[in-house]
């Protein structure tokens, strides 16, 4: 199994997500996560996907997703040459004046972004790859997660590539 | 209704209801005829067999809610066997959409997977574009059904008649031109097969490559097998025919095509019912795919060379270069006359049914009676799969059977969509009762619109295929298959104004076929077979085709 980005350029009408995360649902294909938004051009949205998947089965979701009629462009990203970020927002616990330090600590070895710091609780913000914030996720853990969301990657590759 | 006649319609089957009134007054200001059905259903299997016939997008019309639900089943047919088709639903007024009105339902939503694309049009400046480019979708590519949704009040509203000119889907690139350098790859895997042989798909039948098809059998002189929807792409009664292959293949077709060590598929995804297992097929074999649709290169079968374009291009193309590098095979060989042998062999040696009504004989009678032109549709159930055996399509492109779905009920309505696609040849529907049951109220529509065809019911009185798989992998465990004698069909046909004649004898079905040829409304036969009666030989499901269950 490989992981994999796929970057989509739609028709920006309504029903198209729809249609997308249906084909995955109808062809037995897992959307590990997914980001959409309108692109420099109003009439297309650009949709990134990420999945898991041999290769058979990616090859043939790139030809599934090719065949409906408004998808314009569908790339497999290679994840070498391509810009991938996500951001996720954690809302950790603080029990003590130390765990507040070494949460601060942590937010800043991430480059992450602090907000609505208060006694018993702090929320980070990170924009990174899902491995960094999977890391995050395992060292913010021990002084417990409240609530977190991710957004799911948004890619794009990168020029000359 | 003036886009749909741009289009060249010239019949529309439907229904109407409380959503779609205004679209169907205007019935009353244009040429096309409107062909009223008993059920949703019927019409979009109407569509589908005028659709699948004339090789144009037949037409379906059906109200909002329950009538648009209806049709559903009929557009994943089309979608199933990519037939062209347009399905028009009425949908509640724009302002009540998502109020859960009366007679609502999210059509675009539950048709979205079983389409080939969908418009809801939101002002009545969008309806004639809607339907310039669903026309355009359905019937260019790989064909397939088109749902237009038209609420309510876009029908009533009223805007300028506007067209556009040589309009660009920018998603959709139906046209793709055969890769020459592939072609020769596909030349060179064939020629340098010692085993090789054509299995032809139901893509051969919808490109209408029923010439270059058999060019190529001939120039190379190689054994042709099809699938069961390919049925009919090439003459089962030519020296290089074997039949179809597959659960209820041939016995031959499935034999040499388990010995051949390289198939040069046209037109064909690979269906599960066709090759058995997928491992076991590929692993044993070169494959050169021919297909219109990219997606099915890969998606059931590993292949060796993959030529992507319409198939009556591809094999053209084929052709040409072929006699370009003066590569010609006129005498097959071995192989060709090892395939000959089985052929003649099974045809005389496959043991049937011995009853005087079997299933070979009363499938080769019509076969005799039946003029070859005659279009012949199926039902879904062993009298389909009889018909994949023992009834020789000899005219290319004259059977049709839901294949992909396997929708039962299927065959009448699609027969009499046939029928108004081709009015002047003979149109059979080969129906099992079971099937016949779901949509028998089409005789309305045969009688009262006068389009005649031919029911040849294949009656068991239980719905067979069931019953077969109860005593075969259930240990006779019979449940649910029993239909018992009703009803009498003879009197169901009667009651409907239609003719019914009910056959005991081999001749007393000879005379009824005649008889039911020369009538000018329709006709059930009703031929009572031995409800025990297997479809023989049987690839079980998941078993790959070499493990062909025989009769004994």
């Amino acid at each position: 199994m490989v992981w994999a980005i796929f970057s989509i350029l739609v028709e920006n009408k309504p029903g198209i997500l729809f249609a997308v995360t249906h084909l995955f649902r109808a062809r037995n294909f897992n959307i590990d996560s997914i980001a959409v938004g309108v692109t420099e051009n109003p009439t297309y949205s650009r949709m990134t996907i990420t999945t898991f998947g041999d290769e058979r089965q990616l090859e043939q979701i790139r030809k599934q997703l090719d065949k409906m009629i408004d998808t314009v462009d569908v790339r497999r990203l290679d994840d070498h040459k391509t810009v991938y970020r996500e951001l996720a927002i954690f809302k950790i616990k603080i029990a003590s004046a130390e765990d507040s330090m070494e949460v601060n600590k942590l937010i800043n070895a991430f480059g992450a972004k602090a907000h609505d710091s208060r006694k018993e609780s702090i929320m980070a913000e990170l924009t990174t790859t899902p491995d960094q914030i999977r890391a995050f996720q395992e060292l913010a853990d021990r002084f417990g997660i409240i609530e977190m969301v991710r957004t799911g990657i948004a890619a794009l590759q990168r020029s000359g590539s | 209704m003036e886009a749909m006649e741009r289009e060249g319609v010239k019949e529309v089957f439907g229904l109407p209801g409380g959503a779609n009134l205004p679209m169907y007054d205007e019935f009353n200001r244009c040429d096309i005829r409107h062909i009223l059905v008993r059920h949703e259903q019927s019409a979009s299997h109407m569509a589908d067999g005028y659709g699948r016939v004339s090789r144009r997008p037949g037409v379906c019309f059906a109200t909002s809610g329950p009538g648009a639900t209806n049709i559903l089943t009929g557009i994943a047919t089309a979608q199933a066997d990519s037939a062209p088709m347009i399905a028009v639903t009425g949908q509640v007024p724009v302002n009540m959409i998502g109020k859960d009105a009366f007679q609502e339902s999210d059509i675009m939503g539950m048709a979205n997977p079983v389409v080939k694309y969908a418009f809801q049009p939101r002002t009545p400046q969008e309806v004639p574009v809607a339907v310039q480019k669903g026309f355009y979708i359905a019937s260019t590519g790989r064909p397939g059904p088109v749902l237009i949704d038209i609420p309510k009040d876009v029908q009533t509203d009223k805007a300028e008649m506007c067209y556009v000119e040589n309009f660009k889907i920018r998603g959709y690139h139906p046209w793709v031109e055969p890769d020459v350098t592939s072609i020769g790859r596909a030349i060179d895997t064939v020629i340098r097969a010692d085993r090789p042989i054509i299995l032809a798909g139901g893509g051969t039948i919808i490109s209408s490559a029923f010439a270059e098809l058999q060019a190529l059998a001939e120039f190379l002189s190689i054994p042709v097998v099809t699938t069961f929807k390919g049925k009919g792409a090439f003459p089962e009664n030519h020296a290089l025919s074997l039949g179809p292959i597959g659960m209820h293949g041939h016995a031959e077709a499935n034999k040499v095509i388990s010995e051949a060590d390289c198939v040069l598929a046209v037109g064909t995804r690979f269906s599960d019912r066709s090759v058995g297992t997928f491992d076991d097929f590929e692993s044993r074999r070169s494959i050169i795919h021919m297909d219109i649709d990219p997606a099915e290169i890969g998606k059931n079968q590993t292949t060796n060379v993959a030529v992507i374009g319409d198939v009556k291009v591809t094999l053209r193309m084929m052709l040409a270069m072929l006699q370009e590098r003066r590569i010609q095979i006129t005498e097959g060989g071995e192989w060709v006359r090892h395939a000959q042998e089985m052929h003649k062999y099974w045809q005389e040696n496959l043991k049937i049914h011995p009853g005087e009504l079997s299933a070979a004989r009363i499938l080769r009678k019509l076969r005799e009676v039946l003029p070859s032109e005659s279009i012949v549709t199926t039902e879904v159930g062993q009298h389909q799969m009889w018909a994949s055996l023992f009834f020789d399509v000899i005219s290319p492109g004259t059977f049709f059977s839901s294949t992909g779905l396997g929708t039962m009920g299927w065959g009448f309505p699609a027969a009499i969509g046939a029928k108004v696609a081709k009015p002047d040849v003979p149109v059979v529907d080969i129906a099992g009762d079971g099937s016949f049951n779901m949509t028998e109220n089409s005789l309305a529509t045969s009688v009262l619109e006068n389009i005649p065809v031919i029911v040849f019911l294949v009656n068991n009185y239980s719905l067979g295929m069931v019953a077969q798989w109860q005593r075969t992998f259930f240990k006779r465990r019979m449940v649910g298959v029993d239909q018992g004698q009703c009803p009498d069909y003879v009197k169901l046909a009667e009651s409907y104004g239609a003719q019914g004649i009910r056959a005991h004898t081999i001749d007393e079905l000879d005379a009824a076929i005649r008889a039911a040829l020369k009538s000018d409304i329709a006709t059930v036969i009703d031929i009572p077979i031995d409800p025990e009666e297997d479809v023989l030989p049987f690839v079980a499901p998941g078993t790959p085709l070499t493990k062909m269950i025989l009769p004994s």
